[in-house]
């Protein structure tokens, strides 16, 4: 029987997460690199106490909708309706403004474990490539090396950190064939290929899916044994106008001044 | 008296560039550091880094304008360029972590004497934002750090022993202030540059450790 991977819906993707699922979710903090479709899909199914492992906890869709991006939802939608119990993230609250994490993390209905960037990438790759977990030099002498266990190699000291085990990757791609073959495009890759295998399960959002030999064999990235599912962002998306949310306005307008003078 | 002037954003980043040799790679961490994109010396090919996996990217494009799948570290879209190349995390910081980098730029809130680092957290709001900080700090061959000399309420940032939570230990090559660039070296600290207007006895005041001041010491020069 050919294999296919392709799944009808976004519901039908996350259909068998359950509640107190870990879960890692790709991308690397700005949307575009968000699988934004799988966390709607997530939400609407209602699953409570999820673990989830990130870059970053999301910023709210209304600043992406300011910026311009027709998918605009990121892991925010799953933190501002409590279905988050933990979160393993690098970057879990925004350095400019308050995001609904930091609120839940203040009134204390959240847990944080925060990793250092590459750290948590290496973590993940762990998983994904059977490794016990890693020895890094970075966080000697921080807060991260606490209660850790060390080793000095060639005269240098390093932290063990363990491999991050989860049940489902949810990623986002640019196209992928039925076999979930995946390419991403740009600066998108972020932890979406890093993270792609790296759980029992992994879905993979998509932009466009493509027939079977169409992708180079050269220019795949993520090759198709690491990929469970893939499911296709429609074409025309009915998201219809909404009002400004004022403080997403704030922090958009906050964005641009310290980012660009 | 001199009228004083202190560097602004543009100005620190602009100081900062004229450090990038030809041929180095380079990233650019969040805030200021991000906008030294724009200030590339003439005649000298440069490759910038960022950690959500680009290297060799161009400017900042018009806010608005560019392609979503082309960001920088802040999040803005980038000019591509022939050259430019594109990959995920893992590789990222490995290409970071391993020392593959000749120069990190990042912001900082303090640095001490020895060069260690405080640059994700302010005590008073009790959450960082470690990111990529840590392994930025430790990896590249050499780390640029821009920052304010001192605080909004005037206190230094520039100390003996930092106060706030640490991100990487002894891992400071050059400061650059909005008055003075000062060198990390293993007999201390030594002032370089000072802004217009500024003397070194005035930096000193601002700066708690005792600073050598460079034979050489002379006005920012910005081109």
């Amino acid at each position: 029987m050919p294999i296919n991977k392709i799944v009808a819906s976004f519901d039908e993707a996350v259909a068998d997460i359950q509640d107190g699922a870990t879960i890692m979710v790709g991308g690397f903090g700005t949307v575009a690199s968000c699988p934004s479709l799988l966390m709607e899909a997530l939400d609407r199914k209602g699953v409570k106490n999820l673990t989830t492992i990130s870059n970053t906890t999301g910023f709210g869709s209304g600043v992406w909708k300011l910026m311009g991006y027709k998918f605009a939802e990121d892991m925010d939608i799953l933190v501002r309706n409590g279905r988050i119990k933990k979160s393993i993230a690098s970057a879990p609250v925004s350095a400019i403004f308050e995001n609904n994490f930091e609120k839940l993390l203040r009134a204390g209905k959240v847990e944080l474990e925060m990793v250092p960037q590459g750290t948590l990438a290496e973590r993940i790759r762990a998983n994904k490539a059977g490794l016990g977990g890693i020895y890094t030099p970075v966080g000697v002498g921080t807060v991260v090396e606490e209660g850790k266990e060390t080793k000095i190699i060639n005269g240098k000291k390093y932290i063990l950190e363990l491999p991050l085990e989860a049940d489902f990757a949810l990623i986002k791609a640019h196209k992928a064939d039925r076999w979930g073959n995946l390419v991403y495009r740009g600066s998108s890759r972020t932890f979406n290929e890093t993270m792609a295998g790296a759980a029992r399960v992994t879905i993979a959002e998509v932009d466009e899916i493509v027939e079977l030999g169409e992708l180079d064999p050269e220019e795949i990235v993520t090759p198709s044994v690491y990929v469970d599912r893939v499911v296709c962002r429609p074409k025309e998306y009915g998201g219809e106008e909404e009002e400004i949310d004022v403080e997403a306005k704030a922090s958009h307008d906050k964005f641009l001044k310290r980012g660009s003078a | 008296m001199e009228e004083k002037f202190k560097l602004d954003r543009q100005t620190i980043a602009l100081r900062a560039a004229k450090e990038f040799q030809d041929g180095d790679s380079v990233n650019l961490g969040i805030g200021i550091p991000v906008l030294c994109a724009n200030y590339i010396p003439a005649g000298r090919e440069v490759l910038f880094q960022s950690e959500n996996g680009i290297l060799g990217f161009g400017e900042v494009t018009a806010p608005g304008e560019g392609d979503p799948d082309l960001l920088n570290a802040s999040g803005q879209t980038v000019h591509p360029r022939p050259g430019m190349s594109c990959f995920g995390h893992a590789e990222s910081f490995t290409m970071i972590r391993g020392g593959h980098l000749d120069v990190s730029v990042m912001g900082g809130f303090q640095v001490s004497e020895k060069g260690d680092l405080a640059n994700y957290m302010v005590p008073e709001r009790k959450i960082g934002v470690i990111g990529g900080a840590m392994d930025l700090a430790y990896g590249a061959k050499r780390k640029i750090i821009l920052m304010n000399h001192v605080t909004k309420t005037g206190e230094p940032r520039i100390l003996k022993k930092c106060t706030y939570p640490l991100t990487t230990l002894e891992c400071v090559n050059l400061v650059i202030t909005d008055i003075a660039v000062i060198e990390v070296t293993d007999k201390g600290m030594v002032l370089k540059e000072v802004a217009p207007g500024w003397t070194p006895e005035e930096v000193q005041s601002l700066t708690e450790p005792k600073l050598i001041v460079d034979p050489d010491c002379h006005e920012i020069e910005l081109m």
